[in-house]
């Protein structure tokens, strides 16, 4: 009985395999997905100077207002950050959502043109030139987007455009939530 | 053989594509350091490359990065910390050693020694049974061994004789 | 019309092997001589069948007939002709396509070939053949079309990847196949055998061939695809451990196992049904290779595009052939009748041992590719599995399985003594140490573990020599004897000879080139020397030069040895215009000793280009290493005694099955 067992060995282990790789396929698991560290935990360090002329440099007081914060990293040079930007727009004008924004890897001025060119959402904005802020923020590229409550801890972290859905489903109700 | 002691200063564990001239420390010894850390670094944007094979611009920040610590006199650990802190246990390419990971570093070794040691039991087991050491002949078994070693060499007698027809194939 | 005929020949195909891997099985546990005939035809017939839709492929691709949609994505009319021809299993429905032949083949070629096999046996294995073609095709047909067409046809194609448009790739994916397809013959094999109940010597006998073949092909695929990796990724590396090649060296490592089992099986009678476990694992690992490729469930430089529809496809069709084949083991194997018995000191404990650390290294390859996505469904955390982690658990391993391989064949079956054994090398392993030794001096003083492993290549290349020199009975008899000897040696010891030789020469390059290579990386002006290892690099010039489908800078570098010229390399960076790609060409220079390595990189405001020297010490060996190892395989395959008189079967004395 026990020499059986053994020679089922092989087919059970093959079941198993066979069981997680139809999960994978089944619930569409994203093999390049990284996740996210930050989440749950406090934001990482703010100090950048300002994007536009003549605004303060960004600190961490900005983060830890008591109001919820959206920090989006974008750039000119990014074609899906185009594709989300009415998105912003809409929450900074219409839902009143602080949104900071910070230009990652832009030349100033081509930062400022493109916002000019087609409207500033953001409450403050701030250039990362060398992306060492990036770096620290755990951004992959850009577009980025983090969802931060009003006592400083990252609630959400989007790689990548955000979308309608996730406005509907996670953004708005986090807004409202956090307020 | 004598150029490869001359130009000791210039080995690295292993061959990078897109680290820049720019980047390369001064000191070779950090510039060591700080290759055998990039090349246990996982681009996080690229598939399977270490942020020394890839020419993304988050690996260059990485490379970058890695390079500012090791000058501010952080050890190689630290330096893992600083980016695991950031990116998670994803940028490690030689996972940890954790609970999470005790299967993937043990599994393999494991499988050997259960199977190497049930083996050697089984072995152990016929062993002891008188299965595998042949018993000595007794005495009839004698007899009969030498009666058909006798008719054998009297077979080949007869073979080595020139005027005897071969009787098979040979 | 000829697109149509490809795809109407492969609905015929498919419907033969509907046939052939029916009938022939019932013919077999009938004893119904017609039937198990039919396998034979229907073989032949799917073979042609498949050649011709192949053939219909081939020739859309030739004549870059774009309104076949498969054209349309993978081809261009600038395309070079070779690369229009390779460009046919470049893609994922082709290579489909190029596996279903290969498939077909094999199966006429056990038709042909396998005369000397009892008929219940070769039906069998025929049937078992057609019902993986039958997954092949109907997978083909139903989701991977490679004839389907475009409607109106676009002006011209997409063109193919620009990092497969290299001679390399002309060869690498055939010969892979070829190696994984054979496995699906071993597969048959022991699916027949289990069936009939019956694992003898006479079947290791048979099943020899078909695995060495298999083995020697894949050992040239994965060696091929591994030098073309060096060459062409421009950074001298030659293993990566992604996950694909990681799926090729499974089935790989499994194979080794097997064609070394199956020696006990057919000596000794022996290891049964570990034999038949390694057979079906063999070409389970190579399916399961198929499917993480095509599946999407990981990320890899080589993976095809992803398609979750297909993944279940595979997954199912992988499921169908491993678990049907475990299934039918579980059930069958415990019945197999029990070999000669062993001490575990003999030829056949030192084959069990090969086999255990085989094993071993597989599940580690398979546990590193695999735990990523393990651990993210089961916990969402996400963890990379890279060299590192590799370097650490597969390299220990080696060290006993090479301690070991010098020692076996100096065992005797059934019981040996392991210090004469050890003996006997006591002169490889003096040399080894010296080697190690001398290694670790030349490059730095240090005892490290590059040194280590560096001897461990000479143990394998001495130790093998001393036990061939041994056979022939070398400088202890006259040298006409020894000449005597080594003509009556069969070329099956012959060839393992070679192929163990070759693998110390694989270490030996693997290791001298990830360890000690020298790299300089300089920004160089045109007129610029740097001195690298001995030698004077001056940068001539960058200029521009058109390719067939690109624009290449080409930078002309001028290397001098002590103040003498000696070679002349060029470094181009291409952009392949319809897909705006660009490649690099390095220039290798290789004097069979060291490759020396210059790739250009990117150029700067002020004129400047950045250079990249390597010197790669024994690079070239890895190759070679590899190549011969495969010879070595085919030389085993020459065997006389493969093709003739095999041993005859013994009468089926054991009452109930």
């Amino acid at each position: 009985m026990q020499r059986r067992l053994l020679f089922l060995l092989p087919l059970l282990t093959l079941a198993l395999m066979a069981g997680f790789f139809a999960w994978s396929l089944l619930v569409g698991r994203d093999p390049a997905a990284i996740g996210s560290v930050l989440v749950g935990r406090p934001a990482p360090r703010l100090d950048l100077p300002a994007l536009r002329a003549g605004d303060p440099p960004l600190t961490d007081a900005l983060l830890k207002s008591g109001k919820p914060v959206l920090v989006n990293f974008f750039a000119s040079w990014c074609a899906p950050c185009l594709a989300e930007h009415p998105l912003f727009t809409r929450l900074g004008e219409r839902e009143g959502a602080v949104i900071i924004g910070i230009a990652w890897k832009n030349k100033r001025d081509e930062a400022e043109a493109w916002l000019k060119r087609l409207g500033d959402p953001f409450k403050s904005a701030g250039l990362d030139l060398d992306g060492k802020t990036g770096l620290d923020w755990g951004l992959s590229g850009v577009p980025e987007t983090y969802a931060i409550d009003g006592n400083g801890i990252v609630r959400m972290h989007f790689r990548g455009p955000i979308t309608e859905r996730d406005l509907n489903e996670s953004i708005l109700p986090f807004l409202k939530g956090a307020k | 053989m004598r150029r490869a002691v001359a130009l000791l200063a210039l080995l690295f564990t292993l061959p990078a594509l897109a680290v820049e001239p720019s980047e390369v420390l001064a000191d070779p010894a950090l510039e060591a350091r700080a290759r055998t850390i990039g090349q246990a670094l996982r681009c996080v944007v690229c598939q399977n490359q270490s942020i020394d094979d890839s020419a993304a611009e988050v690996a260059h920040d990485m490379r970058r990065a890695v390079r500012e610590r090791l000058t501010a006199g952080d050890s190689n650990d630290q330096v893992f910390a600083f980016m695991v802190a950031r990116y998670g246990d994803y940028v490690l390419l030689k996972p940890p050693f954790k609970t999470g990971t005790l299967v993937l570093w043990l599994g393999a070794p494991l499988l050997l020694l259960l199977a190497g040691s049930a083996l050697l039991l089984a072995a152990r087991r016929r062993q002891r049974a008188g299965l595998a050491a042949p018993q000595p002949l007794s005495d009839e078994e004698r007899r009969r061994l030498d009666g058909i070693l006798s008719e054998a060499k009297d077979l080949l007698g007869n073979r080595k004789d020139p005027s005897a027809t071969p009787q098979d194939g040979g | 019309m000829i697109p149509e005929l490809g795809h109407f020949s492969l609905i015929l195909a498919l419907a033969v092997a509907l046939v052939q891997g029916t009938l022939p099985l019932l013919g077999a546990s009938r004893g119904d001589a017609r039937l198990m005939a039919l396998g034979r035809t229907a073989a032949l017939t799917q073979a042609f069948l498949v050649i011709l839709a192949f053939g219909a492929l081939t020739q859309a691709y030739v004549t870059s007939d774009f309104s076949v949609a498969n054209v349309v994505a993978n081809s261009h009319s600038a395309k070079p002709l070779i690369y229009k021809i390779s460009g046919v299993w470049g893609n994922h429905e082709g290579s489909m396509l190029l596996w279903a032949l290969i498939l077909s083949l094999f199966g006429a070629a056990v038709a042909i070939f396998g005369a000397n096999l009892p008929d219940t046996l070769r039906s069998r294995v025929l049937a078992i053949q057609a019902l993986i073609g039958v997954g092949f095709l109907a997978f083909l047909l139903f989701t991977s079309n490679p004839f389907e067409r475009l409607s109106p046809a676009p002006p011209d194609g997409n063109g193919l990847n620009p990092l497969l448009q290299d001679p390399g790739l002309a060869f690498h994916p055939p010969l892979l196949y070829l190696g994984y397809v054979g496995f699906s013959v071993t597969y048959a094999f022991a699916i027949a055998a289990l069936l009939e109940g019956r694992v003898d010597a006479a079947w290791a006998r048979w099943v020899r061939p078909w695995t060495l073949a298999a083995w020697c092909f894949l050992t040239l695929g994965i060696a091929l695809g591994s030098w073309w990796a060096y060459y062409i990724l421009g950074w001298g590396g030659f293993w990566f451990w992604d996950p694909v090649e990681n799926a090729s060296l499974m089935p790989w490592l499994a194979g080794t196992a097997l064609l070394h089992s199956a020696i006990v099986v057919e000596k000794r009678d022996s290891l049964k049904s570990w034999t038949v476990l390694l057979a079906i694992l063999a070409f389970s690992l190579s399916l399961l290779g198929t499917f993480l490729v095509r599946s999407g469930v990981l990320t890899s430089v080589h993976a095809f595009a992803q398609d979750p529809a297909r993944g279940m496809f595979i997954l199912a069709f992988l499921l169908a052939v491993t678990g049907g084949g475990l299934a039918l083991y579980a059930w069958r194997a415990p019945k197999l009748m029990p070999g000669g018995l062993f001490q575990p000191i003999s030829r056949e404990g030192a084959l069990i041992l090969n086999n255990l650390l085989l094993c071993t290294l597989a599940a580690t390859v398979l546990l590193g590719t695999l735990y990523p996505l393990f651990l993210d469904l089961l916990t969402g955390n996400k963890v990379s599995v890279g060299p590192p982690f590799f370097n650490a658990t597969f390299v220990p391993i080696c060290a006993p399985l090479f301690a070991a391989l010098c020692v076996g064949p100096f065992l005797g079956w059934k019981r040996a003594e392991l210090w004469p054994a050890l003996m006997q090398l006591r002169v490889a392993f003096i040399v080894s140490v010296i080697a190690a030794i001398v290694a670790s001096y030349a490059v730095d003083g240090r005892a490290t573990l590059a040194a280590i492993a560096f001897g461990f290549g000479v143990w394998l290349i001495v130790g093998s020599l001393v036990e061939f020199a041994g056979r022939l009975r070398l400088g202890r008899a006259p040298f006409a004897d020894s000449l005597r000897r080594l003509k009556a040696t069969p070329r099956a010891s012959l060839g393992m000879t070679i192929a163990h030789t070759a693998l110390g020469f694989v270490v030996l390059g693997a290791v001298a080139t990830s360890a000690w290579h020298l790299e300089l990386m300089h920004t160089m002006k045109p007129g610029e020397t740097v001195t690298f290892a001995g030698y004077q690099v001056t940068l001539q010039k960058v200029e521009e030069v058109k390719g067939a489908n690109y624009i290449a800078e080409r930078a002309t570098l001028a290397v001098a040895y002590d103040g003498r010229p000696y070679t002349t390399m060029q470094p181009e960076r291409r952009l392949f215009l319809v897909q705006r790609r660009q490649v690099a060409e390095t220039a290798i220079h290789t004097n069979l000793l060291r490759d020396f390595y210059v790739t250009l990189g990117e150029g700067d405001a002020n004129g400047g280009w950045v250079i990249r020297l390597y010197l790669n010490p024994l690079a070239p060996w890895i190759w070679l290493g590899a190549a011969f190892c495969a010879l070595g395989g085919f030389v085993s395959l020459s065997d006389r005694r493969l093709r003739i008189g095999a041993p005859s079967r013994r009468p089926v004395a054991q009452p109930a099955e």
